[in-house]
């Protein structure tokens, strides 16, 4: 089991390392997330009321595109110098390289939601519960990071990957990206535990679900 | 070399498909423990897929491999532990430094005492001033030597050797083939791909040669000179045109 855990943070290490020099999944989902909430922003002008209603799906239609940026980056260094055989011929179980890539996407995604995160307080000028919400954005984000992570290697070998990616991932990540939409809309406006608490259970539902099965069925998703 | 031993490779009505297209054919191969083999071949004759197959990154379509007394696709696990591959790639990460990048792998091979065994591969390619200097400053000869470095690391019973002489010069060629001699002590199993007859033979114990995913000829290095080589392999390679 140690040696489980071992080589998962030795793929996670080896991934932040290189990403604190490239910056490449950092600057991506941050730049395109903070101009997304930009042109919201100036294209939505609108009273109160309004915007109360439509900044969570702002919040989270910024989050998923830059979402599959990162996971566009999450195999990029693999891919360019043909570093996923070196990864594949390593002795561990296939699940350890999975979990190592997912939570390198999952860090890399939270870490710049979580400075956008007061950019949208700003420039939407919403009431924000704080604990809340982030407890939403990480439910959602490893959701997101769990199932994006296989479609990201699925993609790799692909011709056209910017464009198979999305199509592939979306449509499967979308009970998550509703359930935090719904949850964080009513975190924004305030309302209590009880009314968001179905929307955390659906989200830690699919990210169980997700979790799981993507860490079974990568090892077929690596093989030639 | 142990004569009596298990092979140290072995495979059996080897075949492999891709879609509708055969890539390799009923392949019968056994090396021995300690041996060198030197696979040539024409561009798309197979030996590429026949390395990636004994390196388990592709599965067989048919036929039985085992790799160090273990099965292949069964035993990946054990067979990954006791080979080291060098293919045209050198699985190395650009933005790390040739440390890093070992510390890396060793961690992934368990590899114990790792600081001294890195000091060890470090000094045996030669990359000891550059070993905090990051992948991607290194001349395409030195990433090649630091790809050995990394192949060997874990201290692989088998050496899987892909065409690494491909994209050097024939300086960094010439200190390649030095390094894979001394690294080559007896002790390893090596099977090598070349399209370079003369080298090939002189770094081997054994030839053999793959045409059309068929193994056309096998002998010993003692029963061949480069010349008769060269007409052998000229009339094989040849015939398939």
């Amino acid at each position: 089991m140690k040696d489980y855990f071992a080589g998962i943070m030795a793929v996670l290490w080896k991934d932040v390392l290189s990403e604190l020099r490239t910056k490449d999944i950092l600057l991506s989902v941050f730049v395109f997330s903070l101009l997304s909430l930009v042109i919201f922003s100036f294209a939505l002008r609108t009273d109160r009321a309004t915007v109360a209603v439509i900044a969570p799906g702002v919040l989270w239609a910024a989050f998923a595109f830059s979402g599959i940026l990162a996971l566009n980056r999450a195999f990029a260094t693999e891919r360019e110098k043909g570093s996923l055989e070196g990864l594949v011929i390593t002795p561990v179980p296939r699940d350890v390289i999975y979990f190592g890539k997912m939570l390198g996407v999952l860090l890399f995604m939270l870490a710049a939601e979580i400075v956008l995160l007061p950019v949208f307080v700003v420039l939407f000028n919403v009431p924000l519960d704080v604990p809340r919400l982030l407890l939403i954005i990480f439910l959602a984000t490893l959701g997101f990071a769990s199932v994006g992570t296989v479609f990201s290697a699925i993609a790799v070998n692909t011709r056209s990957r910017e464009i198979m990616l999305p199509v592939l991932f979306l449509p499967v990540v979308v009970p998550v990206i509703i359930s935090a939409v719904e949850a964080s809309a009513r975190v924004m406006a305030g309302e209590p535990w009880d009314n968001l608490s179905v929307w955390l259970q659906v989200l830690v539902a699919f990210d169980v679900i997700f979790v799981v099965v993507s860490s079974l069925v990568f090892e077929y998703v690596l093989e030639e | 070399m142990n004569d009596s031993g298990p092979p140290a490779v072995e495979t059996r009505r080897l075949s492999k498909d891709f879609g509708g297209r055969r890539a390799l054919r009923s392949v019968d191969l056994r090396v021995r423990e300690s041996e060198s083999l030197t696979i040539f071949g024409p561009n798309g004759s197979g030996k590429t897929t026949l390395i990636k197959i004994l390196a388990t990154i592709v599965r067989p379509t048919g036929g039985a491999v085992t790799v160090a007394g273990f099965s292949l696709p069964q035993d990946a696990l054990d067979v990954r532990r006791r080979i080291g591959v060098v293919t045209h790639q050198n699985y190395l990460y650009d933005e790390l430094t040739c440390c890093e990048n070992l510390t890396f792998y060793g961690r992934m091979y368990r590899v114990q005492d790792l600081p001294d065994r890195i000091r060890t591969v470090i000094a045996q390619v030669g990359l000891e001033a550059r070993l905090h200097d990051r992948v991607r400053t290194l001349s395409n000869g030195m990433q090649r030597r630091m790809a050995i470095a990394r192949a060997v690391l874990h201290n692989p019973s088998v050496l899987l050797l892909d065409e690494p002489e491909v994209g050097l010069d024939e300086h960094a060629v010439n200190l390649l083939e030095d390094l894979l001699a001394r690294l080559n002590d007896g002790r390893r199993t090596v099977i090598m791909t070349t399209h370079n007859l003369e080298r090939g033979l002189r770094m081997s114990d054994r030839v053999a040669v793959l045409v059309d995913g068929r193994i056309v000829y096998q002998e010993a290095r003692a029963a061949l000179d480069v010349e008769r080589l060269r007409g052998t392999y000229a009339q094989l390679a040849g015939a398939r045109a």
